[in-house]
């Protein structure tokens, strides 16, 4: 009796050691309940920074006195400034033309509380050059600069916020051309945020 | 079509109208509001402005079914106002116009950045009133009525 047991104790134990590696290379896979790994992190905040730079989003992301516009990001016309709040001044604020939903027939886009974003979440230079995709992904994930959102509220943001809404259905030119979109849809567009945040918001390393 | 019932230099007008329809044709044709004046029709020149909820806002491109409860303020009722008075005053007493046709519009912007702003700078003046266009070119009297009604409101 007391060899027996003792037979299968040798058993288990020589069963639970050729199980390990397969259980190590087990936990280094992303399963469906493990977080993405680091490198499916990266590429998808490179997805999201795609999204990010387009001129739907960039071009009210600016670091000046003023937002942009078309596709060539040129600076707002009539002299239009950023203002204290980023809503423009008094007598020409972003509502005195943008209002709460796509004005096709004029050409003026529109979304709830158009406005710039702030300073802080800038997603290029003074010279309108592009920041890279570090620097946007430093920014963005800095507590202190936007506006103290954790990941959780980044993809809110992504999921909810009307003008992000709005960057995937942007309406119409005055010319009655539909404006260009961003390179993923609002469903990819968070899909990728989502996969990103679950890896823990990693930035890439090179500036 | 439906109707809507909108709030007018305080009074309350209901019209029957395409929810589409611009504010300013609502204006014009339903409520026989001719001050407010049609430009460009794609809110680049301003000559459309009226306040809406206080902001300085081209009426050709706001649906009507976006105003809702939001109190609608023309050139035809800013002189109940004490700062609207005061630049319509001043833009009688500094002869700005010419041929008028933007002049109700460009009263509505200076009314709305004195109502913020009752000291504005040359700058201020220059960056709140980019939007409004005058073919005459009355700007530089412009900016002296705007500096003129401020001086006088305060």
């Amino acid at each position: 009796m007391r060899s027996h047991n003792t037979r299968n104790r040798w058993f288990s134990i020589i069963l639970a050691l050729s199980a390990w590696p397969i259980l190590v290379s087990r936990a280094a896979e992303p399963g469906p309940d493990t977080a993405p790994t680091r490198d499916a992190g990266l590429a998808a905040w490179q997805q999201v920074y795609s999204v990010l730079t387009h001129p739907r989003c960039i071009n009210c992301h600016t670091a000046t006195n003023y937002p942009q516009q078309g596709d060539d990001r040129h600076r707002h016309t009539f002299n239009v400034t950023r203002g204290p709040g980023g809503k423009g001044v008094p007598g020409l604020n972003c509502a005195t033309c943008h209002q709460g939903a796509n004005a096709d027939s004029a050409g003026v886009p529109g979304a709830y509380n158009w406005h710039l974003a702030p300073l802080s979440m800038k997603w290029q230079d003074v010279k309108d050059k592009i920041l890279s995709s570090a620097q946007v992904c430093q920014s963005i994930t800095d507590r202190s600069k936007n506006d103290n959102l954790d990941g959780t509220g980044i993809l809110r943001h992504h999921k909810q916020e009307p003008l992000v809404l709005w960057a995937f259905d942007p309406g119409r030119r005055r010319d009655g051309t539909a404006r260009s979109l961003p390179p993923l849809t609002h469903d990819q567009f968070v899909a990728a945020t989502e996969t990103w945040v679950e890896a823990g918001m990693p930035c890439p390393q090179n500036p | 079509m439906g109707t809507f019932r909108l709030h007018v230099n305080g009074q309350v007008k209901e019209v029957n109208a395409d929810p589409g329809t611009p504010l300013l044709w609502v204006l014009r044709e339903d409520l026989k509001m001719t001050g407010t004046k049609y430009g460009c029709g794609i809110s680049a020149c301003g000559a459309c402005t009226v306040h809406v909820a206080g902001i300085a806002t081209r009426s050709c491109v706001v649906p009507v079914s976006l105003v809702g409860d939001r109190p609608v303020v023309t050139i035809e009722g800013i002189g109940n106002d004490p700062v609207g008075r005061a630049v319509q005053e001043t833009w009688i007493s500094e002869d700005v116009v010419q041929c008028g046709y933007c002049q109700s519009g460009q009263i509505m912007s200076a009314v709305a950045l004195l109502k913020s702003r009752p000291k504005p700078t040359d700058a201020n003046i220059e960056e709140s009133m980019g939007g409004n266009i005058c073919r005459c070119g009355t700007y530089v009297r412009i900016r002296k009525a705007i500096q003129a009604a401020a001086q006088r409101l305060s």
